[in-house]
């Protein structure tokens, strides 16, 4: 069955209502990802004492930084909201640079994450030290995997609105991003609770 | 630079070396390669390989690749069982007995289960589902056409990977679900349970993403008219499975994750030591592994309630009531898992509660059952091929669920548990349900793709041997597991139960029989494919006759766009309607039609992703940046160049195709 196809020149018009189908299978996907996080609560509630007879959590979090790194991240999702706005008011250079600034606070707050592990590994609180330590950083690591993830989507993001603008598989990708972004404020919110402030107490 | 290559523990080329049964069957694969690729090559394949196959973003071609896929690794993963079965009937006296070795047998039962669940079943399901749902939908493509074909391509790449365990290095010697502390370092240093994590890994991210794609295309992209309760059962329970794929998919992907990172890290999820607690990893696998058990099971509901109301003639009796018992099914799937593990320790309260919740499960089952034999009833029945199965499907399925019956009560869960006993009852539920069924569907959607009807002879011949032959394998590992011989045994000292593994024995190769005549018939149709050149003539739309679904009303095998005009959907057996109604065909006056562009993005990331998981087994570190890198580029260069427009398939190649079929149907006089 060979198919000779013909192709157009024109603009091709997507059959009705594509954006709000990918739209919709990115919300699919988060509720997924959704699912991956809570196994791994689930995962750190389990072993939240498992210190097998080494360094306790308590002993090491700096809640005054932490505080910091969440002020980053939280402030990035209302930076990226800015952007979706100038988005939908046409305004490609407000909606660039609302994205840079959502940029710079994410790497921020990605580099702050980095910057505690090393200190931890540091002062010998390593993955293999317990099972405490290795959900611990197996739980906050995937959430900056993904927010590392999204930096990366974002880079790619700048190339694509120079290359086309505010057209439709733009902004499609702007909304989807945006998504997974706030996504990961929530699911930061949950490990800031879980982790940190239960974990001070 | 050759990571684990270099380490003389890890024993690459160990087994091509010492074991001949391997040697010889790489040997064989590799010259079946060879010659596989010689024909492609001679007849001067390739391009059109290229074109219509691997780049494909068609859902009707994508789904028949997935059940070519399935269909190899069928056959794969019975080689492994029939030299279980021989293996079990002379294995009577000490390790030397039969002709395993334990090393060698262990990883053969563990193959068996990874590959018939991951990568035989798996796959066949989402063929069914790509090749079925957009066509009782009433839909031209899937929601993420590239995703489907990305998804296909990282499947493939996880079956490899397995696969080449059989000669690079060694596989698990772990059981299908690789229980720590087993599977730890301590327990298996070397590169097997790596690649039982790796290729698993590969196949749930493919899984996931198929699951995207299935829920929104079923969510978004019906027929206009078509509501939720209008919606074939087939569809509803493709449905339920792919979100419950979505929520037990990632419970799998972090449990591997977290085993990963005790081996590859050092940390202490699953070890005895350091805190970790290996009974956490089995709840995780459980909590995934029984409601995998119904993504498996529902489609094959969903079958049965498509074929066994054509061949009796009469609409599905209770629609409602089966949409209900699938979503009572769903919620109750996620409150049995720990029925797998009584003797855990869980306590009073704790096992009650699941053996109750197990129990309750069997009601939504008992009303489909009821249903189809409700159905059957006073029904004018054809027993034609996929009518036997579904027959076979529901006499043996009951007696399945009844076994099951029987385990969730706990205190005699305590004695069955893992005996053969256990064995023979999964086996009853996954051959007698699944298999049965999935093949009812494979025989009864085969002429929708390509036009011709398997041989009925060779059909009928296939399931007696298969039905008959299940009893024969099956029945006598129900009376073992009461005589006290437990799974996984590589040889035994009691006589008594060797007549029954003989009997066993026997069963399976009459199954075996069974797979050899559906090979037979798929021969056939290789041949009858020759004579007409690749190109499968279109013909009858309505092969069985009293079809009910959409998929129906166009032509076998479908056009590129599967609907020349969408239909409109006012009632339930959306076709049954068109066809009582005598709604006329339109034969004129079409429109162009958007279609995806094709992409070779998916199978380069499927490739890189092998090339990642082979390099992950064996430490090579260089090559693990190298294809991971890769892969993410692929994906992101596809996001710029690729071809997002797609094209249009014109008015006048519209009205060709349908011309064609519109002759069919005139010669046949209709």
């Amino acid at each position: 069955m060979t198919v000779t196809a013909v192709e157009t020149t024109h603009v091709a018009q997507h059959h009705c209502g594509d954006a709000s189908i990918k739209i919709f299978g990115f919300w699919i996907y988060i509720l997924q990802d959704l699912f991956l996080f809570a196994t791994l609560f689930a995962n750190f509630a389990v072993f939240s004492s498992a210190y097998d007879g080494g360094s306790v959590g308590k002993d090491f979090i700096n809640l005054p930084f932490v505080i910091f790194e969440t002020f980053f991240l939280l402030v990035s999702s209302i930076s990226y909201g800015f952007s979706i706005v100038k988005m939908y008011s046409n305004n490609l250079k407000a909606t660039r640079f609302w994205l840079q600034i959502t940029f710079v606070l994410g790497a921020i707050f990605v580099g702050m994450e980095l910057y505690e592990f090393m200190h931890l590994i540091h002062e010998g609180a390593t993955p293999s030290v317990s099972a405490y330590w290795s959900a611990f950083f197996v739980l906050v690591a995937t959430h900056g995997i993904h927010v590392t993830g999204g930096l990366i989507w974002m880079a790619c993001m700048f190339v694509h609105l120079s290359c086309h603008g505010l057209n439709a598989d733009n902004r499609v990708r702007l909304i989807c991003l945006s998504l997974f972004w706030h996504f990961l404020d929530i699911v930061w919110i949950g490990v800031f609770t879980v982790v940190y402030l239960l974990g001070a107490l | 630079m050759f990571g684990r290559f270099t380490d003389p523990t890890a024993e690459a080329f160990s087994a091509l070396q010492h074991e001949p049964i391997v040697l010889y069957t790489v040997l064989t694969v590799v010259a079946l390669g060879v010659l596989l690729l010689a024909v492609i090559t001679f007849f001067g394949w390739w391009g059109s390989l290229w074109r219509n196959w691997i780049t494909t973003v068609d859902h009707k071609r994508i789904g028949i690749m997935y059940v070519v896929l399935a269909l190899v690794m069928l056959v794969r993963g019975f080689a492994d069982a029939l030299m279980m079965r021989v293996h079990q009937a002379m294995a009577l006296g000490s390790e030397s007995a039969g002709y395993l070795p334990p090393d060698h047998y262990d990883q053969i039962f563990t193959a068996h289960g990874v590959i018939m669940i991951f990568f035989m079943a798996t796959p066949l399901l989402f063929g069914l589902f790509n090749y079925i749902l957009p066509l009782q939908i009433g839909a031209r493509d899937v929601a993420f056409p590239f995703l489907n074909n990305l998804g296909f391509w990282i499947t493939f790449a996880g079956a490899l990977l397995i696969n080449i365990s059989l000669g690079i290095g060694n596989f698990g010697r772990v059981g299908w679900l690789a229980y720590p502390p087993l599977s730890e370092l301590s327990g298996s240093p070397d590169t097997g349970v790596d690649y039982y994590l790796w290729s698993l890994q590969l196949s749930g991210v493919a899984t996931t993403i198929s699951a995207v794609n299935f829920v929104a295309t079923i969510i978004k992209m019906r027929a206009p008219g078509m509501a939720m309760m209008k919606l074939p059962v087939f569809c509803w329970t493709a449905l339920v499975a792919n979100v419950l794929i979505l929520m037990i998919y990632p419970v799998l992907t972090i449990a591997l994750a977290l085993l990963i990172g005790d081996r590859y890290l050092g940390m202490h999820f699953f070890t005895n030591d350091g805190g970790g607690n290996p009974m956490v990893w089995i709840n995780y696998v459980w909590i995934f592994g029984h409601p995998e058990v119904y993504v498996l099971i529902l489609p094959a509901f969903g079958i049965l309630s498509e074929v066994v109301p054509t061949f009796s003639s009469k609409r599905l009796f209770g629609y409602t009531s089966m949409i209900w018992a699938i979503l009572v099914i769903l919620i109750l799937s996620f409150l049995v898992w720990a029925h797998h593990f009584f003797t855990m320790g869980g306590g009073v309260a704790v096992n009650t509660f699941f053996s109750i919740a197990t129990m309750i499960i069997a009601v939504p089952t008992g009303v489909k059952i009821f249903n189809w034999l409700f159905t059957m009833y006073k029904g004018r029945i054809r027993l034609e091929p996929p009518m036997l199965w579904c027959m076979g499907m529901i006499f043996t399925f009951v007696g399945g669920g009844l076994t099951g019956v029987m385990l969730s009560i706990t205190p005699a869960d305590w004695q069955f548990h893992n005996s053969l006993f256990l064995v023979a009852h999964f086996h009853h539920t996954i051959i007698g349900g699944v298999v049965f069924a999935y093949l009812a569907g494979l025989i009864y959607w085969f002429p929708k793709a390509f036009g011709i009807k398997l041989n009925r002879t060779l059909g009928i011949a296939s399931f007696w041997c298969w039905f008959i032959g299940f009893y024969f394998a099956f029945f006598p590992l129900y009376i073992l597991g009461l005589m006290g011989a437990t799974r996984r045994l590589q040889h035994y000292i009691e006589p008594s139960w060797q007549p029954y593994f003989i009997v066993a024995m026997i069963g399976a190769f009459i199954i075996a029989l069974g797979i050899l005549f559906t090979v037979l018939q798929f021969l056939l149709v290789i041949w009858y494919g020759i004579k007409h050149k690749g190109k499968f003539p279109v013909r009858e739309n309505d092969p069985w006759g009293d079809t009910r679904t959409l998929e129906w009303s166009v032509s076998s095998p479908p056009p590129p766009y599967n609907f020349a005009v969408i239909p409109h959907v006012t009632t339930l057996d959306a076709y049954w309607h068109m066809k009582t109604k005598n709604v006329p065909r339109k034969t004129s006056g079409f429109s162009s039609i958007h279609m995806p562009s094709n992409t070779s993005a998916g199978f380069w990331a499927g490739i890189l992703s092998l090339i990642l998981g082979f390099a992950l087994v064996w430490h090579i570190w260089w090559l693990v940046a190298f294809s991971f890198v890769g892969v993410v580029a692929v994906i992101i260069v596809h996001s710029f160049i690729g071809d997002h427009r797609g094209y249009y398939f014109s008015e006048a190649l519209v009205q060709e195709t349908e011309n064609a079929f519109t002759a069919y149907l005139e010669a046949k006089g209709r």
